[in-house]
């Protein structure tokens, strides 16, 4: 007490002016740091947008043009001649087509021009030819004009990623091709159509009849087995470590590997499948179902994580509620605790099928990257997936591949954004308070 | 005042409980009891009798050990890992910590309403029926019907929410709420209901309606209640049992204990000086 200063300590009034001046001395220097806070924070969140509209104004502006197709109007004449003694799914479709680009170019001769002017239109003409006659025979001896798929160098040029001033030699399309092609517009039969077989078709080497139908199905596939095995397992998992197991050295060692399991790049999994599934199981290569198992050791942790942290946050109110009234332990959890926490469980599970929805690299190990051109209709066929499609795209020297592969990677962005929107509308409606 | 009214905060375990710990006609019988989480002992030596159709409040500053001792009598403290429990607790000459019994018909036969209500959340007529159902009380609905009815018209509640019975209990007042957790507790008929700070997250009104519903429910029931207000083990209870660091000090008649306390420590926290 008697350390005490003795100066200005009587006055109690000079003693609260001072402590406002120091308040107000350092009240600018607080308000300037919190603005400077505010800013970083605005900065970073701008930043990040912007990066994000790079990202969708390049992929879109890059695929949006795949998802229409050039398409050239042809006056087909299914000459009887041709079918008179073959079988008409054997017949000459390829013939049909180039007699009637003949007839269109009559002065065209020499192999080499008639050859450029095939090239005109895809080869997947000929078989739009013969589905259409098996599917209509009264066709044969009629002439009636269809609108084929044109090739994707013709496609490319009209949709201005070709550049007409190049020298003729760095051209894919020749001069006289470029002629050909303008006559066809002079004359009303080239358009563009909205790109059925992007949708409809497998893989191919032409990139006008490629498309995502394949890969999709490879997709769902592969997400199902994924979902039938990871949600149930990771679900029982999760309730078991939670709600039953004792804590004891085991159970810590089990949740940690859990948690190492999340973290191991994917690439390791692949190498896992490889080994095990096909190498010592001996199940087939290429197949959506050992692409779904391996995608289910890579989801597991997430979703037993997920529903780990959503059982715990079931308040133990109700725990206690339910045990107060006489409930067994399993009847607690299976009647109380698991509806209450099934909601987060489920979010936690879109989230991990929508990673595994994007996961290319577990896949290409299991021999998923192969060139599939047939659609899968099973989970032994063999496929591909989303994501290994666009890489495999990605990779084709064809120019109009680049749009394709644009555009595959929007629908992938699509199914994404779907998942993790689901997952937040489960979230807000099934979210209970208490 | 006697002898024994001394208290060593260090030696807790020689310490003796004054006034009488038994009762004429003793519905549970404790005798020594002992809890310990890990290493840390929280109560010691327990012995007291809980009568039959009586209330009994147990009264005490926090952290003495109330609650843990209450939440020993229907074993709830069994889903605290850490927890051991150690003594005898009888409930009509069945020792409940036998390894042979199950607690899950303890828990029908002790029914426990806690500190914040805790409904389900689901509808009124789900949070009563749900107990009945589990135990097989009732199996149609004409009896889970009549049972829901009964137990919130023991709980007072039937009146208010009769119209309503589909809507979450969630969606109650706090003092609806509680109702309707002893509603709960009740419809599974135990014998015992222990009660652990029911009124401490209501108002005066909503504690007043539940405190004549102790007192009606005493009729039929055994309660054990803790509570904090000294006011209220006054109005509801028959006898009352003041804890201290983890040691029952006094138990006796409520009258008596808060007009003429045998212990100096029961003094000191009646009259304000601590707690």
């Amino acid at each position: 007490m008697n350390k005490m200063p003795q100066p200005t300590e009587s006055s109690v009034g000079s003693c609260r002016s001072r402590t406002i001046d120091i308040v107000n001395r350092g009240l600018k220097r607080r308000y300037r740091a919190e603005r400077r806070f505010k800013i970083y924070g605005i900065t970073a969140i701008a930043l990040s947008l912007v990066f994000l509209a790079l990202l969708f104004i390049t992929i879109v502006g890059n695929g949006y043009s795949a998802f229409r197709q050039t398409e050239i109007k042809l006056d087909v004449y299914f000459d009887p001649m041709e079918f008179k003694d073959k079988l008409a799914a054997d017949a000459n479709y390829l013939a049909i087509v180039k007699d009637a680009m003949r007839s269109l170019f009559p002065d065209v001769s020499g192999r080499r021009d008639k050859r450029s002017l095939y090239g005109l239109v895809s080869t997947g003409a000929a078989f739009q030819m013969r589905n259409m006659l098996l599917k209509d025979r009264s066709l044969i001896g009629q002439r009636i004009p269809v609108w084929v798929p044109a090739d994707d160098d013709v496609d490319m040029l009209v949709k201005g990623h070709m550049d007409r001033g190049l020298p003729e030699s760095d051209r894919r399309l020749k001069d006289k091709q470029l002629a050909w092609i303008d006559q066809l517009a002079a004359d009303g039969r080239l358009h563009k159509a909205f790109n059925f077989s992007f949708f409809n078709n497998g893989d191919s080497r032409e990139p006008e009849l490629a498309g995502i139908r394949g890969a999709l199905m490879g997709s769902f596939y592969t997400l199902v087995v994924t979902l039938l095995l990871s949600f149930p397992t990771g679900v029982a998992a999760a309730v078991y470590l939670e709600e039953f197991a004792p804590k004891n050295r085991w159970t810590d060692i089990i949740e940690v590997n859990i948690n190492n399991l999340a973290a191991v790049p994917s690439i390791v999994f692949g190498l896992l499948g490889m080994a095990v599934f096909l190498n010592f199981f001996g199940l087939p290569r290429s197949a959506p179902l050992v692409g779904g198992l391996v995608l289910s050791l890579m989801t597991l942790p997430t979703i037993i994580i997920a529903s780990r942290a959503s059982l715990l946050s079931v308040p133990p109110s109700i725990r206690e509620a339910a045990l107060g009234v006489g409930a067994s332990k399993n009847q607690m959890v299976f009647h109380h605790v698991l509806p209450l926490a099934l909601p987060g469980m489920l979010t936690g599970t879109i989230i991990g099928m929508a990673r595994a929805l994007g996961e290319s690299a577990p896949l290409l190990m299991i021999g998923m990257v192969a060139f599939i051109v047939d659609i899968p209709g099973g989970l032994t066929d063999p496929s591909t997936v989303l994501p290994v499609q666009i890489f495999l795209w990605a990779d084709s020297p064809e120019r109009a591949f680049v749009e394709r592969t644009s555009a595959a990677t929007m629908v992938l962005l699509a199914f994404l954004i779907t998942m993790n929107a689901l997952a937040v509308v489960l979230r807000k409606r099934f979210e209970k308070r208490w | 005042m006697s002898d024994s009214d001394t208290f060593d905060p260090a030696d807790p375990k020689n310490q003796k409980t004054v006034g009488n710990i038994r009762s004429d006609n003793p519905r549970m019988i404790c005798r020594g009891v002992e809890v310990f989480y890990a290493d840390k002992q929280a109560i010691f030596n327990i012995s007291l009798d809980i009568g039959k159709n009586e209330v009994i409040a147990l009264i005490g500053p926090s952290g003495c050990g109330k609650s843990t001792f209450l939440r020993c009598l229907n074993r709830m403290n069994d889903t605290i890992d850490i927890c051991r429990v150690s003594g005898t607790i009888k409930l009509d000459e069945m020792d409940i910590y036998d390894p042979a019994i199950d607690v899950v018909p303890l828990r029908a036969q002790v029914g426990m309403v806690f500190q914040k209500p805790n409904p389900f959340p689901k509808s009124i007529y789900d949070n009563i029926a749900y107990g009945p159902k589990i135990h097989g009380i009732v199996t149609n609905r004409t009896d889970t019907d009549e049972i829901v009815e009964m137990s919130l018209r023991k709980a007072g509640l039937w009146k208010e929410v009769k119209d309503r019975l589909d809507q979450p209990g969630t969606g109650l007042s706090g003092g609806q709420q509680q109702r309707l957790c002893i509603a709960r507790t009740i419809a599974v008929n135990p014998e015992v209901i222990l009660m652990d700070e029911p009124c401490s997250a209501l108002d005066p009104i909503a504690t007043s309606i539940i405190e004549e519903l102790i007192l009606e429910l005493s009729a039929q029931y055994t309660i054990a209640i803790v509570t904090h207000s000294m006011q209220q083990a006054s109005r509801v209870s028959q006898r009352t049992a003041y804890f201290h660091l983890g040691v029952l000090i006094e138990v006796g008649p409520t009258d008596q204990l808060f007009t003429r306390p045998l212990h100096r420590l029961t003094q000191d926290y009646i009259t304000g000086r601590f707690g």
